[in-house]
């Protein structure tokens, strides 16, 4: 199988997407010319042409606005908000107007848009600009929220995203930029709203997603050195939650962490743990854990990013607890 | 409609703006009744006053145009040809309404007629007419997409955003500002820094025309100008419709903040007596032909909600459709 980079994966996908379907469009700030701000929309105005590509204001409402309404008016646009911090700006055009296009048209009108998003974590990029904020989308119902931790599951979510009918956010991870992994070819379609087994393991089911995967599989790792097998199941999708997935793994292990960059109340892992609460109750052996950032906003240094964010000794210490 | 310096207005068409406004007249007031007996639940908010704009915008469209509206749409709803036993359905909140009764005033949709929608959030449907003409645009579709927004959504940052792209791009889309003189409940002279909104368009870098929003013949004028750039790829008019909303911001609005005279004042300027007027003065339409087309008008509106009346209320069994696309509840 091929390698790439994650944002070759990125790129490899929306070439593939364009060349298969003229209604795909890219708008975003840096898209077109500039080839991204981080070339993952490299090559694809010199290929597809400036009608199709193209570089807008610094204007996320005006971007949203435009996916969602070319949207309903026959594109199958992809829209690029820089960094998720910034969806703040463009909430109201995607979760007023776009979320509910389908649902208010009693199935008239249909919003098959992907807004592509950078987590820019883990890259001392400050308060600012590296939000963990996959709950502010992900509770939008009409909505869909995907989250992929490797350069394979990028190409492959991204290119669901833009086939699907409705609105999809696709949150790009930016210290996993430059990760290598095997991607699959022009069909190779990752299904929405289903979660991956990335490691088996008998003892504990660790709930991740996006950049948190690898710090899951290094504690994992480190875990199966002292005898204790955790199971990493990988979201993909943060909204709609995989139900069957989360359940199915936990009747396997018996045991539950959830693990994210987000502060931990009303974080997803409050989501996966009430659903594991509610119907599966009765398997769990342990309290449910939860590992995540701390009630405030993230900082700047690099020692300040270390202390919020959490690491794979803190996820591997939360895994202990439950088998002590 | 051409009716520029060499054409003359056509008996006809005008004749057509006259039954479309009246229609819209006696639709709002019929809406009007209802939402007093409880008939019609929820928000609405009605545009007695403001029918020469819908009927002279939509009426310079064509056939696959687009309409982006506001939380007082029914008289573009009206213009754009929408049925209107669905239409009023809908405003009842039965199941046969347009959208199922999940819609009612504000949130109205009908792209079968070219709506994309009314819109419950001021300024929320001018972005969305800018992704609308983005994608004609592309698809070389030939559309012309029009947003319509109060002078209270001028204000709002998406507004402000989407002119700025849309003339940068050069896309087909109009901005018609129904300039009604209050943003909710607050006179424009409170909320805007400027007498009209159409003394923006140069900021944006495009054609503005500030019109006279009670007079049909000039709001068509400048629509048809307007259509004609659009769709020439020459890029959007911002146009501002002076006029004033004759009723409350919404139904039941007791209206304090209403100055002494100010509707009495308009009711010299009301767009259908005008219209009635330049019919009977340069056309010689007979007073019993007008008389006809208003009782036309009477009649249909009744009967749609004769129609409509009878008709189940929506339940709470299918709250779960339609919430994604592709997929069954």
């Amino acid at each position: 199988m091929k390698e790439l980079k994650f944002w070759q994966a990125i790129n490899e996908a929306m070439h593939e997407e364009f060349a298969r379907d003229d209604s795909v469009t890219l708008s975003g700030i840096d898209a077109g010319m500039p080839g991204g701000a981080f070339s993952a929309s490299r090559g694809l105005l010199e290929r597809f042409g400036p009608l199709r590509v193209r570089d807008t204001p610094i204007s996320e409402a005006a971007i949203a606005g435009l996916g969602v309404g070319a949207a309903m008016n026959g594109l199958r646009p992809i829209v690029e908000i820089m960094f998720m911090d910034f969806l703040s700006l463009a909430l109201e055009q995607l979760a007023g107007q776009g979320a509910k296009q389908h649902f208010m048209s009693a199935g008239k009108l249909r919003v098959p848009l992907t807004v592509r998003t950078m987590c820019a974590a883990g890259r001392n990029a400050g308060p600012q600009h590296a939000g963990s904020l996959e709950s502010w989308v992900a509770h939008i119902p009409g909505l869909k929220v995907v989250w992929p931790s490797t350069p394979g599951d990028a190409k492959g979510l991204l290119k669901a995203a833009i086939r699907d009918d409705n609105p999809v956010v696709v949150i790009e991870s930016l210290s996993l930029w430059t990760a290598k992994g095997p991607v699959g070819g022009e069909d190779d379609i990752i299904e929405i709203g289903k979660s991956e087994v990335k490691r088996a393991g008998r003892d504990v089911t660790l709930v991740c997603v996006g950049s948190m995967v690898q710090r899951a599989l290094a504690a994992a790792d480190a875990l199966s050195a002292e005898g204790i097998e955790v199971e990493v199941l990988d979201l993909r999708t943060v909204s709609p939650l995989d139900k069957d997935g989360i359940l199915a793994s936990v009747a396997r292990t018996h045991r539950l962490v959830i693990a994210h960059d987000a502060a931990k109340p009303f974080g997803f892992g409050a989501e996966v743990a009430a659903i594991v609460a509610e119907e599966a109750l009765g398997e769990l052996d342990a309290p449910i854990r939860r590992v995540t950032a701390p009630w405030a906003p993230l900082g700047t240094a690099p020692a300040q990013e270390l202390a919020y964010y959490p690491d794979t000794d803190g996820i591997a210490a939360a895994v202990r607890s439950l088998l002590a | 409609m051409n009716i520029g310096h060499n054409a003359a207005p056509a008996r006809e068409q005008l004749t057509a703006q006259y039954r479309t406004m009246i229609l819209i007249r006696r639709f709002e007031e019929q809406a009007a009744r209802f939402v007093n007996e409880q008939k019609m639940p929820g928000s609405t908010h009605t545009c007695i006053g403001q029918e020469a704009i819908a009927a002279g915008i939509c009426g310079a469209l064509q056939p696959g145009d687009q309409v982006l509206t506001t939380h007082r749409p029914h008289g573009h709803f009206i213009a754009m040809g929408v049925d209107l036993k669905a239409m009023t359905a809908e405003l009842m909140l039965k199941q046969t309404g347009i959208n199922r009764g999940r819609c009612g005033s504000m949130h109205l949709v009908d792209p079968d007629h070219g709506v994309l929608g009314a819109n419950g959030v001021v300024g929320g449907g001018v972005p969305l007419a800018v992704g609308a003409a983005y994608a004609a645009q592309v698809r070389g579709s030939g559309q012309v997409i029009v947003a319509f927004f109060g002078d209270g959504a001028s204000s709002q940052g998406g507004c402000h955003e989407a002119m700025n792209l849309a003339s940068l791009w050069k896309l087909p889309v109009i901005f018609v500002c129904e300039n009604n003189g209050y943003a909710e409940m607050t006179p424009s002279t409170s909320h805007i820094s400027v007498s009209n909104i159409a003394l923006r368009a140069p900021g944006y870098g495009m054609a503005g025309a500030h019109v006279d929003g009670n007079d049909v013949l000039a709001v068509s004028q400048a629509a048809a100008e307007a259509v004609r750039r659009a769709r020439a790829g020459e890029g959007p008019t911002l146009i501002d419709c002076e006029t004033l909303r004759m009723r409350g911001h919404f139904e039941g609005d007791p209206e304090r903040y209403r100055p002494e005279g100010q509707k009495s004042e308009w009711l010299a300027r009301d767009p259908i007596a005008r219209l009635a007027g330049v019919l009977a003065e340069r056309f010689a339409v007979a007073a019993d032909e007008l008389d006809a087309i208003d009782r036309e008008a009477t009649a249909a509106v009744a009967e749609a909600a004769r129609l409509a009346d009878a008709d189940p209320a929506a339940t709470g069994r299918d709250i779960l459709d339609f919430v994604y696309a592709g997929e069954a509840a």
